[in-house]
């Protein structure tokens, strides 16, 4: 307790002062605040903003050890210290130490600056409006590490994480009041700003730009070459993945989107917490699945040939769709973000059915684009007010009627 | 100030700042938006706009008096159409490069708001020494704004002024690129203008908070 204490003091010696929020901030991270609200009547629950936040975390923790292993995986298959494993989830070339340290001494970087960035402003515009600071930054904080590629410069990130944040949330009023998901508009900055960056086949393995810069200055070593499968099919290679190592997520990709195996955990654990909206899940895979058994029959029904660009990724089965790129991760952890998703539980049905059916959309149709699930959910955050408005107005028109008929 | 009388000079100085037709009446935006990714033709445009806004100006002041209300905006459409074609054609002659750049919206000069705005506003009701003075204002203060984000869009998104690299060579990998900095490609799409016309108008708003509407 005596940290508690301390913080508390602390807390109280600088109430008033500029720094008072960062204390504050500190001391509820913690512990439960010491003081509680008198007048009027409350529901109590044992879950607030921070615990949810928190359990959010706990659920994408697996998912960032599962990168760090995979980062090293895939820097050694690449340079052909491992060969490909099949030979199940739990397979010893996967899960060696050698794989862990190298994903970690990448991705650990990226979680500080991530951080540090972004509580950094959080905590800025706190003492520059006076109040505490909001909870809001934890989520995406771990969010923006497991969605950018592995080998993105530091800086870059950190741009991006002023951008979103500043742009994204403190402009509208901070946390609970912004439109768009911080996390993915992070994202899209930095796809749309430093595309060499985000997109192509060097950017997904580690080491890879570090080795095609040697081989530019003249150093006899084969090019590093890890191409994501989305990215593989736009251009109508070969994929030479097997369905369980894109289930296992044995696969090169944004840091911690590749495990659908770990995502789906994921998902269980903020279903039966009652964190994540079942219903956004849910109907956002049954969008997905939707569209993706469209394009299947109009390959069944010949009306796109094989010479068409969109055949390949047009052909893979509908349900392979879930399996690739971020599409599961962003359906469970970026489509489920409370403040920016469907207030009403119809609207979250429209709402997730939406994200999925426009995700595979935009991942077929442009190939410019392989991740689509990154606009499609930045597009259905813009329009969720609007779902909402018309759900509500539903609502009331059809009990208006019901009164209407019982006056009558 | 011993050549214009206080209230004249601030008909110059007041569209600067406190009256901006781009941050305070939000008027012009589209062109703000599509043309400001080289400081080149930030400049031309504002040139333009400058030409077209203070001769307009005089013009429709002249004609106050005998156009019937009725069918105003056709006669200032007018104006502004002929005076508009005069600056293409100009382009188009002597720097016809720019012309392309610039491309269609040179013609869309016709439909900016400030420009309209202005002639309903002011020149309408004003004599044409005024109106002309209103028009210098008005364009000057669309030419500020324009240049500030043609400015930071250049610098950031290709890291040229002008056209001059002052960053270094992104390709050769000198000056700052050595360090490892590349240029922002967001900086060159539309989103990204607004974005910068948005953080003025938020650091002039909170800097002098007066202007802050009430909701």
């Amino acid at each position: 307790m005596a940290l508690k204490d301390n913080l508390h003091n602390l807390k109280e010696k600088f109430k008033g002062t500029k720094m008072s929020p960062v204390f504050g901030a500190f001391h509820t991270f913690l512990y439960m605040p010491n003081d509680t609200t008198q007048s009027g009547s409350h529901i109590r629950g044992a879950d607030d903003l921070k615990r949810t936040m928190n359990m959010v975390i706990i659920a994408l923790i697996p998912l960032l050890f599962f990168g760090m292993f995979n980062a090293g995986y895939q820097h050694h298959i690449a340079t052909g210290e491992v060969e490909m494993v099949s030979s199940g989830f739990f397979s010893a070339e996967f899960w060696s130490l050698s794989n862990f340290w190298i994903g970690f001494w990448k991705i650990l970087p990226l979680i500080i600056v991530s951080y540090v960035v972004g509580l950094g402003i959080e905590i800025f515009f706190a003492a520059k409006n006076g109040h505490e600071v909001e909870e809001g930054y934890l989520v995406t904080g771990i969010l923006v590490p497991l969605i950018v590629p592995i080998d993105i410069p530091l800086w870059m990130l950190a741009v991006a994480v002023i951008f979103g944040v500043v742009i994204g949330k403190e402009v509208f009023g901070g946390t609970g009041m912004n439109i768009l998901n911080p996390a993915l508009l992070i994202r899209a900055f930095l796809f749309f700003a430093y595309p060499t960056w985000m997109s192509g086949d060097k950017v997904w393995v580690t080491g890879a730009v570090e080795r095609t810069k040697e081989i530019a200055d003249g150093a006899q070593l084969d090019a590093i070459s890890g191409e994501t499968i989305l990215g593989a099919l736009a251009q109508g290679q070969e994929v030479v993945y097997s369905t369980w190592d894109m289930f296992y997520g044995f696969i090169p990709g944004s840091v911690g989107e590749t495990s659908t195996l770990l995502i789906l955990l994921g998902a269980l654990f903020l279903i039966f917490s009652k964190i994540g909206s079942w219903r956004i899940m849910l109907s956002s895979v049954v969008g997905a699945l939707v569209m993706g058994f469209i394009f299947n029959q109009v390959i069944a029904l010949g009306w796109i040939g094989e010479s068409s660009k969109f055949y390949d990724l047009m052909n893979i089965e509908f349900w392979e769709h879930l399996l690739l790129g971020g599409f599961a991760f962003g359906a469970i952890y970026m489509a489920t973000d409370p403040v920016t998703a469907s207030q009403t539980n119809k609207g979250k049905w429209i709402y997730g059915f939406l994200i999925g059916f426009i995700s595979i959309l935009i991942r077929v149709f442009n190939p410019a684009y392989p991740e689509g699930v990154m606009l499609a959910i930045l597009l259905m955050n813009v329009f969720a007010p609007t779902i909402d408005h018309y759900v509500v107005q539903g609502n009331v028109k059809r009990r208006q009627k019901r009164l209407k008929v019982k006056t009558v | 100030m011993g050549l214009l009388s206080k209230k004249d000079a601030k008909l110059i100085t007041d569209p600067l700042a406190d009256n901006n037709p781009i941050t305070i009446q939000v008027l012009g935006i589209c062109s703000a938006l599509a043309i400001t990714a080289e400081l080149e033709a930030s400049i031309v445009m504002s040139i333009a706009v400058l030409f077209v806004l203070s001769v307009g100006n005089v013009v429709i002041s002249l004609l106050r008096n005998i156009i019937p209300s009725k069918i105003r905006i056709i006669v200032q459409l007018i104006v502004v159409a002929t005076l508009v074609i005069i600056v293409d054609l100009v382009l188009k002659a002597f720097a016809y490069e720019l012309s392309k750049t610039l491309s269609v919206f040179v013609g869309l000069i016709i439909t900016n708001c400030i420009i309209m705005g202005r002639f309903e506003a002011f020149a309408l009701a004003n004599a044409p020494g005024k109106a002309f003075l209103d028009g210098i204002g008005n364009s000057l203060g669309y030419a500020v704004i324009l240049i500030i984000v043609g400015f930071f869009r250049e610098l950031l998104g290709s890291g040229t002024l002008l056209g001059i690299q002052v960053l270094g060579d992104p390709i050769e990998k000198t000056g700052v690129y050595a360090f490892g900095y590349e240029n922002n490609g967001f900086m060159l799409l539309a989103p990204m203008a607004l974005v910068t016309v948005g953080i003025i108008i938020w650091v002039q708003r909170s800097r002098n908070t007066a202007l802050v509407e009430d909701h």
